[in-house]
């Protein structure tokens, strides 16, 4: 749902089009104009529940029982901080809080850079059974998540990691790794052979090449991984479900428990979604910045 | 700074096709040698394999004092220039530059010293901090072509580095590689298809087809005497026209070809330099006129024997010269290699049997010669080539038979 911050910039050339009539031109410039509106209510749909989950997280509980959110416009006097004060002194779900936080950061780092150095190892460095361990991993893609569940579950019993942190985070990666593997071979393998050559007549090492070539060109490529790979895992409620305990249980596990304690808290509910919607935004807007187009740009004719 | 061995080089790959076979080629010290022929003659995989970037089939490669079949491209010290430049596109143009040094440690003090010192040669000093994005074609070449020069390597590979820019700058490219290279003496291995390229860069030019070595020698030697059809047509622009003619001997032991309805008498020289040509006598021959070799007999001191006479049927005014393109009613050429040049050249209307071929002269432009009008072309019949019809090869000494 954060992804509709993103920018979206639509380049129609205007100029530099002296063939086309003045119709053509005329059509052109509506069609613009109908592109931004239907973008701008795609936007307005998106955004208001969004909006609504914020303003319900500032009534109190009478209030949100007694009427609807948009009471507020006429009514700005009921919002209150009353509600993020409670959340913050629950400890238990202060403490979901940070288990996401202890889940999603490894869970990202481990896929970011096991991935990158597989891709690498795939598409850049010849050894025997290469394409076949590529369709392998790749391949994994098809396996749904909750085939694996039991079996898993067994054998991180047999393990003790069961109900643990740990648990959690592996499976996210074994999981994760397929796909992030399948997205950075396919932006490596898009690289110009002459640049890693280049680098290799240089005098680096696979490893030099790596890490001062490679990184530094997929850098959008990397940083669209982070923020997909942060969020399937912030937002997963399945797999925590099954693998964490209550110790460990990440936000989205501890808001569900709480619907379940209180039945329809909505001033509970609403205020620890909107905070466990608040850090993948922040996460996305970070690494927005290195969506360059053309980081290519110039390296080879 | 080394010589470079081949040794009995081959590649070939899982398939079963071959680029390179048997490629002995010895590149003294200090030596430019240009590797040239038409594209897929396997000119840039012996590169690539100098440069350690292709795996050796068989044979030896040799830098300086040591085999270096089994050294990784980094360790054989060889700087190489891509035909795409291949700019490191996230550092500016110091740090492209600079690369290789700092892989080798060297101390950032040296390091500066010598990006800067390149960049002066190369006039990038104003353009140091700006991205490969924001350079010209040209600047990004010099980049490529600094990135080589900064590390002093062993040797200089370079891959066609003038065939992304336009033909202005191609020329000023060209002088100020043939410099700088003189300047440093680096050994340099230069593959270009561009056979201009390779006659005024190269101190010795290695001409290539389908993987096999045709020549090696100084670009005028090759030019003077190819050793075969392809060399012959390969070298030298506009190429060499290249007929097919039956060579007689009359009762005063005099050689005489046939292009038509005239006849060229060769001089006393052609059958002392080419002695092998007598067993050629009473049957077909390839005769090679270099367009140079041909001038408007109204400008020459003609004499009888060294005049093809046709019509004009295209002028070309070049400004310091005129090519007069004129059919003569000789059966064109056709072989293997004629194929290859004609492929190269991307003249896909390959002359028919049957219906003449078009020599082209190169005159003086003080001639008189219109389109649709008559040509008297004078040859200088001294400076003929001859080739042998079935293998192509060229007719010098009997051994060469």
């Amino acid at each position: 749902m954060t992804l509709v911050a993103e920018e979206v910039r639509i380049d129609v050339p205007v100029s530099g089009a002296p063939r086309r009539s003045v119709l053509t031109r005329l059509v052109a410039r509506l069609g613009n104009g109908v592109v931004q509106v239907v973008l701008a209510l795609v936007a307005v749909f998106w955004l208001v529940p969004v909006f609504g989950l914020l303003i319900a997280s500032l009534r109190d509980e009478s209030a949100n029982t007694a009427n609807g959110w948009w009471t507020v416009f006429t009514k700005p006097a009921e919002l209150t901080l009353a509600n993020y004060a409670e959340l913050v002194a629950n400890q238990a779900v202060w403490q979901s809080f940070l288990n996401t936080f202890y889940i999603a950061v490894p869970a990202t780092v481990l896929v970011v850079v096991l991935a990158s150095l597989a891709s690498y190892a795939l598409a850049w460095i010849e050894f025997p059974g290469r394409e076949t361990l590529t369709v392998v991993v790749v391949g994994l893609l098809v396996m749904p998540i909750q085939v694996a569940l039991i079996p898993v579950a067994k054998l991180f019993g047999a393990l003790g990691l069961f109900g643990t942190i740990t648990g959690v985070v592996l499976f996210h990666v074994a999981f994760g790794l397929p796909f992030a593997i399948f997205l950075l071979r396919n932006f490596f393998t898009g690289i110009p052979r002459d640049l890693i050559e280049a680098a290799r007549m240089d005098g680096a090492t696979e490893w030099v090449i790596f890490k001062r070539v490679i990184l530094p060109v997929a850098k959008p490529a990397i940083a669209s991984l982070t923020i997909f790979q942060f969020l399937w895992v912030w937002n997963d409620l399945l797999v925590a479900l099954v693998f964490a305990d209550q110790d460990s249980a990440p936000i989205t596990v501890a808001l569900r428990a709480q619907l379940r304690q209180f039945g329809t808290n909505i001033d509970m509910l609403s205020t620890g979604a909107f905070l466990s919607m608040v850090v993948p935004l922040a996460v996305f807007l970070v690494f927005q910045k290195y969506f360059v187009q053309g980081v290519l740009a110039g390296s080879t004719k | 700074m080394a010589e470079v061995v081949l040794t009995g080089l081959g590649k070939a790959y899982g398939d079963g096709t071959r680029a390179v076979t048997d490629l002995n080629l010895e590149i003294r010290d200090g030596e430019f040698l240009v590797l040239v022929g038409p594209s897929g003659c396997g000119k840039t995989t012996a590169l690539r394999m100098i440069a350690g970037l292709e795996q050796i089939t068989e044979g030896t490669i040799h830098i300086g004092e040591n085999v270096v079949n089994d050294v990784p491209s980094r360790d054989r010290d060889v700087a190489m220039v891509f035909q795409s430049y291949a700019l490191y596109p996230h550092l500016n143009v110091y740090d492209n530059i600079a690369f290789g040094l700092t892989l080798r440690k060297l101390a950032k003090k040296e390091i500066d010293h010598r990006v800067r010192e390149v960049a002066d040669v190369l006039e990038l000093t104003e353009h140091l901090d700006r991205k490969p994005r924001n350079l010209s074609g040209g600047q990004r070449q010099r980049v490529a072509m600094g990135r080589a020069i900064v590390r002093a390597p062993q040797a200089f590979l370079m891959d066609e580095p003038l065939s992304n820019l336009d033909a202005k700058l191609r020329v000023q490219m060209r002088a100020q590689i043939a410099r700088i290279q003189r300047e440093i003496g680096v050994t340099t291995v230069y593959v270009t298809h561009d056979q201009t390229e390779a006659m005024t860069l190269g101190d010795r030019v290695a001409v290539m087809r389908r993987g096999v070595l045709q020549q090696v020698g100084p670009p005028q030697e090759l030019y003077d005497r190819p050793v075969n059809l392809f060399v012959a047509g390969f070298i030298g622009s506009p190429g060499m026209n290249l007929v097919s003619a039956k060579l007689d001997e009359d009762s005063g032991g005099r050689f005489w070809v046939s292009l038509g309805s005239d006849a060229l008498l060769l001089p006393e020289s052609v059958p002392q330099q080419r002695p092998a040509l007598r067993q050629y006598v009473g049957r077909d021959v390839v005769v090679g006129i270099r367009p140079e070799d041909m001038e408007d007999t109204a400008l020459a001191d003609a004499r009888e024997g060294e005049i093809l006479h046709s019509v004009a049927d295209l002028v070309e005014a070049m400004g310091s010269d005129v090519l007069v393109h004129f059919p003569v009613d000789v059966p064109p050429v056709v072989t293997d290699d004629t194929r290859e040049l004609a492929k190269d050249a991307g003249t896909d209307d390959l002359p028919k049997a049957g219906k003449g071929t078009v020599l082209v002269g190169r005159f003086s432009p003080r001639t008189r010669i219109y389109e649709g009008q008559p040509v008297a072309a004078w040859v200088d019949t001294s400076r003929l080539h001859f080739f042998d019809p079935a293998t192509g090869s060229s007719i010098w000494k009997q051994e060469l038979q």
